[in-house]
């Protein structure tokens, strides 16, 4: 403690260039963070999952389509409390580039098996009582000014036609991991003009969401759901809901992997940064070190004294990157639609990882400089012409 | 009659650069009694500052032994060793070596915090050490703020701070104008004096060999 002083006198004897590294490792853990929470909005889904969902999907492809006469036979299953069960939609609204998740929903027990969408009762009651009433998110309600009564019209793709959708809820994510940028509809509304329009889609749903009682019969009741209709004309996998949802981005993990790999390439870069620094100083200290040495300072005095500045300076650029993180995601949620990446923000884990990141580099940084100054002699230091 | 404080017996130095050995000190005896002032004088390269070093324990011998107030030093770790020169000794270089961004009072402060004494206790030494140089007006100067005689003055107070028995010097007066090296020596010369510090002087300088009770000469790591 009592050489704090001279640490910090070290840390700003050349302010510029200590300015310089700070600014250096500010701005890299600033690409850090934000890296990082594109990486895990990347995942949000994944690590949004309930244990206690299962998710059962055609076997051939999540595209094909499940008999609606499944869903009693998964409900009758021990261990099952809720089954319900969805359709993608797709469809256009306003433009193709305006894209956020709209999907035909069980109104009856859809909020059973998500209960992280928070929706008021009496709104719950109006969208329920409706055919063609609608539920959004209150971040795509922002996004696009929803309000309760609007009717939001849509060209349909996969099932073609021309549809409107009248905004009866709007439901508040739990907390921010859960997306709030999804619309859902009665299943009962797009089924019924399948029936008139195009038969042979009638009845089907695109998958279940199967709610169990305990996260530990997962594989069990995956396997039974299976069992019951193996040699079926539709044949089922269930997994869990983070399996299905690793799933969808497991075909970007190259691009994930590559950006992670980006990350981790900046703290090689702030420990060049932080090392180039270091090492100048400690080269222009030798004489000091030497002199220290001379007076009765030990080789751990020095240790402090040298890994202490490189910790400072790193601390506070990895202060200052953290600092800068939060406006630059904000920023970038202000650019990009909230629907691209509808759970996007600086996680706890992110901030750890910064901050330890700065602190190893810190540390690191100073290992040279250290055993440079402790294994020059007292004589050759005080020799030593900078 | 004094006790004996430095007793080098058959003390031989060499170094190594790169495949050459490069002998400095050859089998040199040499005794310091309690409260001298020694002086060292001899040509560039004839060992006096190794043989400087190696009195206050910053470098070992390749062989002999080196007493100081009892103890061996070639002996001791380096831990040993620094704790040591911390309480036995206090240095004097030619340039000073002050640390550029501590002011006055925390340079003469920096030997004392490797103590147990409290902040107190040592604003207590090391305003009495720069008293002692004539400085107690300057303690929150920075060295770029003093002369150089000035800087010399407070590199003697961080010598003295923690009131060791061994004065060690080297070229104390080499980088100094005339009046400034004067007063350096006085003032060493007081030290050794008034305060009874043994001190051993390595220097060029005729008029500041005057200043020491001894004057060992060496040539070629000998003494002559």
């Amino acid at each position: 403690m009592r050489i704090l002083k001279l640490m910090f006198k070290n840390t700003l004897r050349h302010k510029l260039r200590t300015f310089l590294t700070i600014l250096g490792i500010g701005i890299a853990v600033m690409a850090f963070g934000f890296l990082r929470t594109v990486v895990t909005a990347w995942y949000a889904g994944v690590e949004a999952s309930a244990a206690n969902r299962l998710i059962t999907r055609n076997s051939v492809s999540f595209i094909f389509p499940l008999p609606l006469a499944y869903k009693d036979k998964i409900a009758k299953l021990p261990g099952v409390e809720k089954v319900s069960y969805m359709n993608w939609f797709g469809g256009v609204y306003i433009d193709k580039t305006q894209f956020f998740a709209r999907m035909a929903a069980d109104p009856e027990t859809a909020l059973d098996v998500y209960p992280e969408f928070i929706v008021p009762a009496d709104q719950l009651a109006a969208f329920k009582n409706e055919r063609n009433a609608c539920i959004v998110g209150a971040d795509l309600a922002k996004q696009y000014n929803f309000k309760i009564g609007d009717v939001i019209p849509m060209e349909g793709d996969i099932y073609p036609g021309k549809w409107e959708f009248v905004v009866r809820a709007i439901y508040q994510p739990r907390d921010k991991t859960v997306d709030g940028t999804q619309m859902w509809f009665h299943w009962a509304y797009l089924d019924e003009r399948m029936r008139q329009e195009m038969p042979g889609r009638a009845g089907q749903v695109g998958w279940y969401i199967i709610r169990i009682k305990d996260p530990k019969d997962a594989a069990k009741i995956s396997e039974e759901v299976d069992n019951i209709f193996q040699n079926s004309r539709a044949e089922t996998k269930t997994e869990t809901e983070a399996a299905f949802q690793q799933g969808f981005v497991a075909g970007t993990g190259l691009i994930i992997s590559l950006l992670n790999f980006m990350a981790f390439v900046i703290i090689g870069i702030i420990m060049l940064i932080l090392g180039n620094t270091m090492i100048m100083s400690a080269r222009e200290r030798t004489k000091e070190y030497a002199v220290l040495k001379t007076i009765g300072f030990s080789g751990s005095h020095l240790t402090k004294l040298i890994a202490g500045e490189s910790i400072i300076i790193s601390l506070l650029g990895g202060g200052l990157g953290i600092a800068l993180t939060y406006p630059i995601v904000g920023l970038f949620s202000l650019v990009v639609p909230k629907s691209w990446f509808p759970v996007f923000y600086v996680e706890p884990m992110t901030l750890l990882l910064a901050g330890s990141s700065a602190l190893l580099v810190g540390i690191v940084a100073s290992l040279f400089p250290i055993q440079r100054s402790l294994r020059t002699s007292i004589v050759d230091g005080l020799r030593f012409v900078g | 009659m004094a006790n004996v404080m430095i007793q080098v017996e058959n003390v031989s130095k060499a170094y190594r650069r790169d495949s050459f050995e490069i002998p400095v000190l050859n089998n040199i005896t040499l005794n310091v009694n309690e409260g001298d002032f020694l002086g060292l004088m001899g040509p560039s390269g004839s060992g006096k500052t190794t043989l400087l070093n190696l009195i206050a324990g910053i470098d070992r011998p390749n062989k002999g032994s080196i007493h100081v107030g009892g103890t061996d030093i070639a002996t001791l770790n380096e831990t040993a060793l620094a704790k040591w020169r911390a309480t036995h000794v206090g240095f004097i270089f030619q340039f000073y070596n002050l640390i550029p961004v501590l002011t006055a009072y925390e340079n003469v402060e920096l030997p004392l915090l490797l103590t147990s004494l409290s902040k107190a206790e040592r604003r207590k030494h090391v305003e009495f050490a720069l008293d002692v140089v004539g400085l107690g007006d300057r303690i929150y100067h920075y060295p770029k703020q003093l002369s150089g005689g000035q800087e010399q003055r407070v590199a003697i107070a961080r010598a003295i701070a923690t009131d060791p028995t061994l004065l060690v010097a080297d070229e104390p007066t080499g980088d100094l104008d005339k009046n400034s090296a004067e007063e350096i020596l006085t003032l060493l010369d007081r030290l050794n004096k008034e305060f009874k510090k043994t001190i051993v002087m390595v220097t060029h300088d005729p008029r500041a060999a005057e200043k020491a009770h001894t004057v060992r000469h060496l040539d070629k790591g000998e003494l002559t």
